[in-house]
């Protein structure tokens, strides 16, 4: 079942067209990257889907139900990470967390137990001091904490990792990954290396629009293909199998490089160089990277 | 329910742990001293200059002050107060917008009038407070120094300004909603009271608008009559709740 839908969603800004009919859905389950550069209208989509804007178009559903600007119904199934998290500074953790769950209708023994339970887990038990002396990181684990509270069936964060350290973002992505045997995650970032190691689908926005979307291997085995780099010990002998075997660019005298190679590509080649006995000091596959995907997505 | 106290508790908190709360104490505490003070020192201080004023001319005999003139500084001073107070919270929605603490609320499924009941609620409140124990410091030292009895209809008179600054509260309220910081929303709640103001001048439409409240003053030295005022406290009731709504409407279209 899809518990997020946006079909043809269309906003604009005056003249300026953010968001241009995009539609998406996102599988009960599953960890959501939703990619692009900055600008790109991540943040737009995002506070759509949480009726803080009104779409010029289309239609959004969340967990079957439509949303509908300034009204908040659909955000009882949706935990929600800004940016920048800002919290009133003057309570402490707990305090704003009873805060939260008060607000979302969760009775008290529960909003304790809660309320510790997330604590525990994001390591802010012992910050026991108000919030306006908290760092980005802490700010961000709380961020997810109140996010979390009400057992939402929808985490959005939005750029959960970028104003952090790499400490910072290594505990947000493992809060992150550990939170998706419960609830489905969507996630906007820049940082592609993130996306990989959390996401299963993905969706590139690009000026507005999506440019590319679909699961994380099944895009990268559609686009770029795999390469193959092949590491010879004498420069003659990479000169002689260039000649033999098309398509090669060199890297340098001993280190030839061909493009969207599969499997069956490489037993060939093994089959050439043991026919002509040239010996390799390696062979490697290369793994399509989402960044050369996103540079090919934004033209670059 | 529970969202409006739990909401409402948070602004407490706020303004109890900003020091909000003890500041407007503390300014309110200070007019209310201060009414009575200067009506006992006017003597005093016209005696201290009765020699400079002698030689310009000015011939001082005797001056007497009684409870009326501790009460003329009240309805003098308690404008000045009302304004630190509405100063005080011209941020009170434009500071959640721009920092984006509402956001929270909001998608955690806070309805946005919860937001705006909770935020008058709270001002209301505080005003009230702070009002009424003005008032009572003046009555109460008046009373001790003087005699009240000789001003008529000091409570009613009191009321009507207490309702001019729940009218302005609640119209403070309506600007936040439409202006995004604080300063626009000073300048929006001063506005369209200069404007009733210059209305007012017209003796015809006065009676009809909240400006006329302050002149309540008058019924203390029994010039006209409670009923005189019955318009204008209508008038600003229902502007109260007329502007509530306004600005739960206008705050649910609002971008967040």
């Amino acid at each position: 079942m899809n518990i997020l839908e946006l079909s043809h969603v269309s906003k604009s800004f005056g003249s300026k067209m953010v968001v241009d009919d995009i539609s998406f859905a996102v599988q009960e389950g599953s960890v959501f990257g939703f990619i692009g550069q900055n600008g790109a209208g991540k943040t737009t989509t995002m506070k759509m889907i949480l009726g803080l804007l009104q779409p010029d178009r289309g239609e959004i559903f969340v967990n079957g139900e439509k949303v509908s600007f300034g009204q908040n119904q659909t955000n009882q199934y949706i935990g929600y990470l800004p940016d920048v998290p800002e919290f009133y500074g003057f309570m402490t953790p707990k305090e704003y967390l009873f805060l939260c769950g008060e607000i979302t209708g969760l009775d008290k023994t529960s909003i304790c137990h809660r309320v510790d339970e997330l604590l525990e887990m994001v390591g802010l038990t012992e910050a026991d001091k108000r919030i306006q002396g908290f760092s980005r990181g802490m700010k961000q684990r709380l961020g997810i904490a109140q996010a979390l509270l009400h057992s939402p069936k929808l985490l959005i964060c939005d750029e959960p990792t970028s104003a952090l350290d790499p400490v910072g973002r290594k505990e947000i992505l493992d809060i992150l990954s550990n939170v998706k045997k419960e609830t489905t995650v969507v996630f906007s970032t820049h940082i592609l290396s993130d996306v990989e190691r959390i996401c299963e689908k993905i969706a590139f926005l690009h000026n507005g629009e999506i440019a590319l979307s679909g699961g994380l291997e099944e895009i990268k085995s559609i686009r770029g293909g795999s390469g193959l780099e092949l590491e010879f010990c004498k420069p003659e002998d990479a000169l002689q199998f260039a000649q033999m075997y098309s398509g090669a660019h060199c890297l340098n005298q001993v280190r030839l490089r061909y493009d969207k190679k599969k499997k069956d590509d490489v037993l060939e080649i093994m089959k050439i160089l043991t026919e002509h006995n040239i010996p390799i000091q390696r062979m490697e596959m290369l793994e399509p990277n989402l960044e050369d995907l996103f540079m090919e997505v934004v033209g670059k | 329910m529970r969202q409006l106290a739990a909401f409402t508790k948070k602004e407490f908190i706020e303004v109890w742990r900003t020091h909000k709360f003890m500041i407007l104490l503390i300014v309110f505490s200070l007019f209310g001293i201060m009414n009575p003070a200067i009506a006992k020192l006017t003597p005093w201080l016209m005696e201290q200059f009765a020699g400079t004023m002698e030689e310009s001319g000015l011939l001082i005999t005797e001056v007497t002050v009684n409870a009326m003139t501790s009460w003329t500084q009240f309805y003098k001073n308690i404008p000045m107060a009302l304004i630190v107070f509405l100063l005080m919270f011209s941020g009170i929605m434009a500071t959640e917008i721009h920092k984006g603490t509402l956001i929270n609320m909001i998608t955690k499924g806070l309805s946005r009038k919860t937001i705006i009941f909770a935020k008058t609620t709270v001002m209301i409140a505080l005003w009230t407070l702070n009002y009424w124990l003005c008032f009572a410091i003046t009555y109460a030292y008046n009373a001790y120094f003087w005699d009240n009895s000789i001003a008529k209809d000091v409570f009613f008179a009191a009321f009507c300004v207490y309702m001019l600054g729940v009218w302005l509260i609640s119209l403070l309220m309506l600007m936040s909603t439409i202006f995004t910081s604080a300063s626009a929303v000073t300048v929006g709640t001063g506005s369209v009271f200069f404007v009733l103001y210059l209305i007012g001048m017209l003796p015809k439409l006065k009676k009809y608008l909240p400006t006329k409240l302050p002149d309540a003053l008058n019924l203390l030295l029994g010039v006209g009559e409670k009923g005189d005022y019955a318009l204008s406290l209508g008038i600003a009731a229902c502007l109260v709740i007329i502007q509530l709504v306004a600005s739960v409407l206008i705050f649910n279209k609002k971008k967040i």
